[in-house]
């Protein structure tokens, strides 16, 4: 009897030493990431909050394009790129990816076609993102001609996270039972209205999910954009999409603002990096932390959306 | 599962539904069929697409320099004046860093995978992965400069304890003192960055364990650890497997960190401590610099591309042999 | 049911959007290709120039309240010369002549560019402040540092000088890919590109900065501004090229004696460009506000004079390189200014 005990409380004591390895590994990632927050934070807060003015939250920062005195330089152009650059991003990989991703989960039959595609699936979420700037410099921006444009670097962050959004699209099908199929089925519908009408309605919450976190890689990415030399003086906005128009319909859509050159977070804060003087330091910090602050509200949405549109939904 | 033909049902009556109506109704569904596929064929469409643009931008490269000097060759010093173009130098760099985030992301990302799928309370898991998945949509030029400020001199600092020592013990692998520069420091925070990476794709492959495995393990009388990591680890192997494959693939090709605190010096060396050059940095070094385009010196770049993308291919298939090999059918 | 409703409405609405944005982004990307805003000035090239002339396009920008749009890039002067001569910018950043290969381009490609230097860039030659012994070299001391044959061999201070402590000798210096590479080599070695190579690089000279702040045996060179924003951590190296030791510092390179390490920076204009008034405006405005607005970014100015001798090329529209693809090194503004131009 005694045997078996110790047996138990020695086996019970390596699970919680275990378990509690385990826990203080993730403490530590977690303290490294407040860490950096904190440091981007601590070191950029000169140029966030404005000390004169009480304490307020420094909007000059954000409102402001960049300029040779680190004080005056803001971030204008940077976020409005990369806002820009993520719409471009989102609306060639969102469909792109679903329908493949549809197409691979639903449709595919197992033959050598269904194989070729899966495995440049795989391929292609491990391929360096500086590969994806190469491939932007030779093909978007000289064979298309579409030089340093916003959506040059949309394609080409839009191919960086078509993986992601492919492989998430069909984890999320698959999570759907088939019965739901087979109910669909049974009812006469066609493949196509089974998925348009059952199947999708009951994954976009995983398929989003996936599409923000791939949104919110890309918006961090500085090496692809690089290659392609985006560029890093831009005083102004590119043009508005909506312009408003006296004659009916009173506006008109444009689509100027997608060859417009750009700049973009990472690559301002890049710049502000190598800059000899030291104030511009303060600058990239703050930078930095306005788009740690990005991705995170990104990140919160996703969990959200996920939440929400989970929600009513039990199998 | 999802072909309806391999399903018990039959097609709605012919005569029920109008036959141009029906025949409508097939040509959409071939359509749409169509124009999945056309969107699932992107993805082969992009990998032809690397392929021919770094191809056709290193073919004049490699007319000009033999595949087999630039494959076995020791030196990488394209940009000086008395060239030499062996790749070795670069890849032995992309090899130590990687090797050494790997040594990080690796074992606590596993372990910290375990942990969120077997022991933790679901709620701590809701709020801990997304936090964790952070720590990855943090620009990497935060970390470069993280690694170059924080932990190079922190490293130097515990180094001089036992540096001394070490060196005398063995001078041709421990340096006197660390420098300023090395892979050891750029390694080890791509580690962390890349840990959050590898341990949420594991995490997902253990939760994929069926609870059933699980249960017959308790009911053997098993711990917690003993099921976690006799039952649930082999049996997600396979999808584990993939977490590491991807996992390399990140620190592969993982650039601005390596561009910063790794020193940018080809050395052929497989001592982490030593400074060095990786083909990714190497990439965006001459991206930025000014040669002139067009001339061989700046055609390497793309020869060195088509190497790194070698490289992650051949990982790529190995890991899909490895995890294909260890997939466990329940 | 009621819950699949509301998820089908919120995925119609959903989808329907995304697909009306990605079906308009790829349907209109084509036609909008050929659309560009009329006045914009394109610039791209350098990142040693980008500093000059981003204060210049800025200011510039400020004085035309948002008339004329500039874009400054960096590409590399390289990679700005590649857009240059197949007509893509305006105005290229060079921090080093053209070169033969790229003169070739342009000539194919039926581009003029006019050549003005805007300012120096004094290459400082930089050791920790601990370093309390090297206070000055001689040209032929960093050859023997520098040049390839020093390659494992010249590993310690003591072999540089007698009367240097025996330390080892740690170099940084910008990488082979650069142009201040190309003009330090070809000064002091005497050949472009002819360098040993166990140094440690780096694109980013702030990491230079890290290096030699943290190393006592290390020596280092980058661009003056760098060099005179981390004096703490720094100390500048007067160098001695046979007519006695010159500290790197604005006045000595104003007076030419900081030789021959005070390098020009260019920009080239396309001469087809001049005809646009907002290109021939801003070069204008260059020339004209350089001397204020270059030691603001941490170069050393031109003289007015010499700011409008450059003026008078511009107007005179002179195109043409007086370097003939080749680089050459210790040449004044004086020199860049007055010698004749080679198509």
């Amino acid at each position: 009897m005694d045997t078996i005990q110790t047996s138990i409380f020695r086996r019970r004591i390596i699970s919680n030493l275990f378990a509690g390895f385990g826990f203080l590994i993730i403490l530590f990632s977690l303290a490294t990431l407040l860490m950096l927050v904190a440091y981007l934070l601590y070191q950029g807060y000169p140029r966030l909050i404005n000390a004169e003015s009480g304490f307020s939250f420094n909007w000059k920062f954000f409102t402001s394009f960049p300029s040779r005195f680190p004080e005056e330089a803001g971030i204008y152009a940077a976020w409005v790129g990369s806002a820009l650059i993520m719409l471009v991003t989102s609306a060639f990989a969102i469909p792109m990816g679903v329908a493949a991703g549809i197409y691979l989960e639903e449709y595919a039959r197992k033959n050598w076609l269904a194989d070729l595609i899966e495995i440049n699936v795989t391929n292609l979420a491990g391929v360096p993102s500086i590969i994806y700037g190469l491939l932007a410099l030779g093909l978007f921006a000289r064979q298309f001609h579409l030089g340093q444009s916003i959506i040059t670097a949309g394609l080409t962050l839009g191919l960086l996270i078509l993986p992601v959004v492919i492989v998430t699209t069909r984890e999320s099908l698959r999570a759907v039972p088939d019965s739901l199929r087979e109910a669909a089925y049974a009812l006469g519908a066609s493949r196509w209205q089974m998925i348009w009408d059952h199947i999708l309605p009951y994954s976009i919450g995983g398929i989003l999910t996936g599409v923000i976190i791939g949104l919110s890689r890309a918006i961090g990415e500085t090496a692809p954009l690089i290659t392609i030399g985006a560029l890093t003086f831009i005083a102004f906005l590119p043009p508005t999409p909506l312009k408003v128009d006296p004659t009916f319909p009173f506006f008109q859509v444009s689509f100027e603002w997608l060859m417009a050159p750009f700049t973009v977070m990472p690559i301002q804060m890049f710049n502000w990096v190598s800059r000899p003087q030291p104030e511009f330091q303060i600058n990239a910090a703050a930078a930095g932390a306005v788009l740690v602050f990005m991705t995170l509200s990104m990140n919160t949405i996703a969990i959200l959306l996920r939440y929400f549109l989970r929600r009513g939904i039990k199998w | 599962m999802s072909d309806p033909s391999s399903l018990p049902i039959q097609e709605p009556l012919a005569d029920s539904v109008p036959s141009r109506k029906r025949l409508f109704r097939e040509v959409r569904e071939r359509f749409i069929e169509v124009i999945l596929l056309l969107a699932a064929f992107s993805a082969v469409a992009t990998t032809v697409a690397v392929m021919l643009v770094l191809i056709t931008e290193s073919a004049h490269f490699f007319e000009q320099v033999p595949i087999l000097t630039f494959l076995t060759g020791t030196k990488w010093t394209p940009l000086f004046e008395d060239p030499e173009y062996g790749i070795l130098p670069l890849v032995s760099g992309t090899l130590v860093t990687t090797a050494v985030a790997l040594s990080v992301a690796v074992p606590f990302g596993t372990i910290a995978a375990l942990y969120l799928s077997e022991f933790c309370p679901p709620w701590l898991r809701e709020i801990t992965k997304p936090c964790l998945e952070l720590l990855s949509g943090i620009p990497t030029v935060v970390y470069g400069y993280f690694a170059l400020l924080a932990v190079t001199p922190m490293l130097q600092y515990l180094y001089a304890f036992v540096g001394e020592p070490l060196h005398r013990w063995s001078p041709g692998i421990f340096p006197e003192e660390l420098g300023g520069f090395n892979m050891l420091s750029a390694g080890l925070v791509m580690g962390i960055m890349i840990l959050p990476f590898v341990s949420s794709v594991s995490e997902d492959a253990m939760r994929a364990v069926p609870v059933g495995l699980r249960e017959g393990s308790y009911a053997m009388g098993a711990t917690r650890f003993q099921t976690a990591w006799s039952v649930v680890f082999p049996a997600a192997f396979s999808g584990i497997s993939a977490a590491y494959i991807l996992g390399i693939s990140r620190a592969v090709g993982e650039t601005m960190i390596v561009a910063v605190a790794a020193g940018l010096q080809p050395n052929l060396t497989w001592n982490p401590t030593d400074s060095a050059a990786t083909i990714t940095a190497y990439i965006v070094q001459v991206s930025l610099g000014d040669i002139p385009h067009g001339t061989l010196e700046y055609q390497t770049i793309f020869a060195a591309g088509l190497m790194l993308v070698m490289m992650t291919l051949v990982f790529n298939i190995a890991g899909h042999f490895l995890s294909k090999r260890y997939r466990e059918v329940y | 049911m009621m819950g699949v409703k509301n998820l089908k409405s919120n995925r119609l609405a959903l989808l329907g959007a995304i697909a009306a944005v990605s079906g308009t982004v790829i349907g209109l990307a084509v036609p909008a290709v050929q659309s560009q805003s009329p006045a914009t000035v394109k610039i791209d090239g350098s990142s040693t120039v980008f500093p000059v002339t981003e204060a210049v396009a800025e200011e510039f920008q400020k004085a035309k309240g948002g008339a004329v749009k500039v874009t400054v890039g960096i590409s590399g002067t390289g990679g700005g010369f590649k857009k240059f001569c197949t007509g893509e910018t305006d105005i290229s950043n060079a921090s080093r002549p053209i070169l033969r290969k790229e003169i070739d381009v342009c000539a194919a490609n039926g581009i003029k560019y006019i050549e003005i230097p805007v300012a120096y860039d004094a290459l400082t030659v930089v050791v920790n402040t601990k370093n309390n012994w090297a206070d000055k070299l001689t040209v032929a001391e960093l050859k023997k540092m520098w040049e390839p044959g020093a390659e494992g061999k010249i590993t310690n201070w003591s072999q540089i000088r007698s009367g240097f402590p025996d330390a080892p000798l740690k170099l940084f210096g910008p990488g082979p890919d650069s142009g201040t590479f190309d003009y330090f080599t070809e000064a002091i070695v005497g050949k472009s590109k002819s360098s040993r190579k166990d140094f440690t690089p780096s694109e980013d000279d702030n990491v230079l900065v890290q290096g030699v702040g943290r190393d006592k045996n290390a020596l280092g060179y980058f661009g003056l501004a760098y060099y005179e924003n981390n004096k703490k951590r720094l100390k500048g190296v007067a160098i001695d090229s046979g007519k006695g030791p010159v500290y790197p510092a604005r006045k000595n390179v104003d007076n030419g004696t900081y030789y021959p390490l005070s390098r020009p920076l260019f920009i080239y204009v396309k001469a087809s460009s001049i005809s646009k008034p907002e290109v021939k405006a801003f070069v204008e405005y260059y020339l004209t506000s350089a001397g204020k607005l270059v030691p603001q970014v941490g170069y050393v100015g031109f003289k007015p004079n010499e700011y409008e001798m450059a003026m008078d090329r511009f107007k005179d529209a002179k195109t043409g390189s007086i370097f003939g693809g080749k680089e050459q090194i210790g040449l004044t503004a004086k020199d860049l200014l007055t010698r004749q131009l080679v198509d």
